[in-house]
């Protein structure tokens, strides 16, 4: 059997000495996409900053291997040079700098190399047009000034542009109307499209889900994984929400 | 325990930190006499009553104390300034083949020759004390506008014009370093724009300092006559030495009614030097002066520049950046006067300070009893990258009559560490994280650079940023 690409062993984690992550177990191989569904406070974002390494999150137990390496060892930037990208539910505004020179430095941090200008071009306006955006956004100072919904598109456009290994895309449906949702979820089917590519989603809503090929399905409520399964489960919650699971945890 | 005053550490600064052999064929012996300031005068062949200035400016410097409230500046040996250094050529040149080809190197890696090519109008950039390179462009020369070195238009058609203007905004009476300034001064440029001239391309001179110990006395003289146009840009940079270095340049600025003069700035002293500079503007009726000035070098800076609104619906806009790293104690900020009815200010400032650098705001807004129906409003942004650097702000207003807007804001804050795990998250390391949010943070004064400027501004600051983990 080929190698995980991520492989997490009862993590546990605190947030100033609150423990939230209990106990998650996770096993992502190439070319999959699973799911993180729970209900608000399950733990769900913590699970996110704690796998790219976010200095707010103490990790307390358990362990996560990036392709047998310890990816707890590893500084958030060596995380994302490794290939793990992650979409935040609230993109920081970064003003002096514009969104496509941006992702453009990104790239050439992670591969070392300089990035050709021109296929470059090529690929935002590509990208642009997948997520409906105008290409204006590419001149945009990275994030400011953006809608709530104009920075979830610009953290899957530079999912599309970054082609990471492995995306955790946290809760980038939450506050997105229908046909937002459909856009992001066109760009995620588009991340889809490479078949080695591995996907995290967390959310507690299955419209996003519903156009995707999803291949697990884990349930995090009180800071452990309560429930698994295959896409079935999101059938399930959708028609019972989460009751049953959070009574689990008492 | 006692401080060594002169010693900095230093980041890496090589790209800046280069010089050539000091092959100065004439040096003045260190410290001040009346025989000195005589001698400088002779060399210059300064009129008579230039002689008299330097004298009276050299008595009034033994008169007055140095100043007691600011910064620091006992490091500050006046003995061992040479004040007077001359560089290896005989005049002004104004073909670029001419200038002697180590000069010319200094330059060549600072990217003169480049950036004329490009969008210069003229060059007057100063080694040492002179200029030794100076051309206008055609199209600007045409439209009437003179840019030369200060000397010769001492000597020349404009000597009146320097003559009546000629400190008369920065009297040497109005500190020690003035007072200094006017007995020393050499070399600096002369700008005049006649009425209705429109300069559309930024004049633009560089100063650099090279030779160890040496002083740097630079005046700049700049005209804008009635409904004029000009964007002036100061660029300066020094090599590093073990030596206290000082500069006491003098800037003055007339605006007339209805001109503009756009004043930009990006000082990068080398580390051990005391940047004691004055710069003052006086904007006549609906005239306008915008400064835009950035401050990264220097050991310790004491800088303000001053406008005077002295006529109805004068306006006056600071843009400003300090960036104060280890061993850096930075005093900057304005002085603006209203000294007429609706007349308006704005000063939009950032600070940032690192490894225990030490950056003070200091402003000071004057509105006086005739000045009724204006306006003022300063706001000044700290930001401290660790918690052994210091930020203050001391901003002081004179309001004297009741008809007037006047608002004041300050913010101090730190990183954000959501921020710098963003952009760490996309593969930033922790510094570039870091450099980029400072960038941003500095954006007020990027952005209304020239582009070669701004890129110049931004890879200070990553300069600056290098070594501010750990």
């Amino acid at each position: 059997m080929a190698q995980d690409l991520l492989k997490a062993e009862h993590l546990a984690a605190s947030v100033e000495d609150a423990e939230i992550l209990r106990d998650v177990s996770l096993r992502i191989g190439r070319g999959e996409t699973h799911v993180i569904m729970g209900p608000n406070g399950a733990g769900k974002s913590t699970l996110a900053g704690v796998l790219m390494g976010n200095p707010a999150y103490t990790v307390t137990g358990g362990s996560a291997l990036w392709e047998g390496e310890d990816l707890l060892a590893m500084s958030p930037s060596e995380r994302a040079k490794k290939g793990l990208f992650l979409s935040f539910q609230n993109p920081v505004e970064v003003p002096g700098i514009s969104l496509e020179n941006f992702v453009r430095s990104a790239l050439s941090q992670k591969t070392g190399k300089p990035v050709r200008i021109w296929s470059f071009r090529k690929e935002v306006k590509a990208a642009l047009e997948t997520l409906d955006m105008d290409e204006s956004y590419a001149e945009r100072d990275l994030n400011v000034g953006f809608s709530g919904g104009e920075k979830k598109k610009a953290e899957i456009l530079q999912l599309l542009l970054l082609k990471p290994a492995l995306a955790i895309l946290d809760e980038t449906d939450s506050g997105l109307d229908v046909d937002a949702v459909r856009t992001v979820s066109k760009g995620i089917e588009a991340f889809q499209a490479d078949k080695s590519a591995s996907l995290l989603i967390i959310t507690h809503n299955a419209a996003i889900l519903s156009a995707l090929k999803v291949d697990a399905v884990h349930i995090l409520a009180g800071g452990k994984i309560v429930a698994e399964g295959g896409p079935e489960l999101i059938e399930k919650i959708t028609k019972e929400g989460f009751a049953a699971y959070e009574e689990d945890t008492q | 325990m006692k401080e060594n005053k002169t010693y900095v550490e230093e980041g890496d600064r090589s790209f800046y930190d280069f010089r050539y052999d000091d092959k100065d064929s004439y040096k003045v012996a260190s410290g001040l006499t009346p025989d000195i300031i005589r001698q400088i005068s002779r060399e210059k062949k300064d009129p008579d009553w230039m002689l008299e200035f330097r004298l009276r400016s050299l008595d009034i410097f033994t008169k007055i104390a140095m100043p007691d409230w600011g910064p620091s500046i006992e490091g500050l040996n006046m003995d061992n300034i040479v004040t007077y250094v001359r560089p290896n050529t005989e005049r002004m040149h104004t073909d670029w083949n001419d200038v002697p080809e180590d000069i010319k190197n200094t330059f060549e890696r600072l990217g003169i020759p480049q950036s004329e090519r490009e969008s210069l109008a003229g060059v007057g950039a100063q080694y040492d004390s002179e200029l030794v390179y100076h051309n206008v462009r055609k199209e600007v020369a045409e439209q009437g506008v003179i840019y030369t070195d200060i000397e010769s238009a001492l000597r020349g058609e404009y000597a009146d014009m320097i003559r009546s203007h000629f400190m008369k905004l920065v009297p040497p009476e109005d500190h020690k370093f003035a007072a200094l300034h006017g007995a020393v001064w050499s070399g600096g440029s002369f700008v005049y724009v006649p009425p209705g001239a429109d300069v559309e391309i930024p004049l633009q001179s560089y100063f650099r300092l090279n030779a160890p110990g040496a002083g740097q006395f630079e005046h700049t003289l700049i005209i804008v006559d009635k409904g004029a146009r000009l964007h002036f840009i100061e660029g300066c940079s020094a090599p590093k030495y073990n030596v206290a270095n000082l500069h006491a340049g003098c800037v003055e600025l007339f605006v007339g009614e209805n001109a503009t003069l756009r004043y930009s700035t990006i000082e990068n002293w080398s580390k051990n030097m005391y940047n004691l500079n004055t710069k003052r503007a006086k904007v006549e009726k609906g005239g306008k002066i915008e400064w835009v000035s950035g401050s990264f070098g220097s050991h310790v800076s004491y800088l303000y520049p001053m406008s005077i609104l002295a006529g109805k619906g004068a306006r006056c806009e600071f843009t400003g950046v300090t960036f104060a790293g280890a061993g850096q104690n930075l005093d900057t900020g304005c002085k603006v006067v209203h000294n007429a009815p609706e007349t308006s200010s704005y000063v939009n400032t950032r600070s940032i300070s690192k490894s225990g650098g030490i950056s003070t705001f200091r402003s000071a807004v004057v509105v006086g009893s005739k000045a009724h129906g204006s306006k003022s409003s300063v706001s000044c942004e700290s930001l401290m990258l660790d918690s052994e650097s210091r930020s203050d702000t001391i901003p002081a207003m004179d309001i004297r009559t009741n008809k007037a807007d006047v608002g004041h804001e300050a913010k101090i804050g730190r990183i954000s560490d959501e921020a710098v795990f963003y952009l760490m998250s996309r593969g930033l390391s922790e510094e570039e994280a870091k450099a980029l949010i400072v960038s941003g943070f500095a954006e007020n004064v990027s952005k209304e650079l020239p582009l070669e400027y701004a890129v110049e501004m931004n890879n200070l600051i990553r300069i600056e940023m290098k070594g501010a983990i750990g």
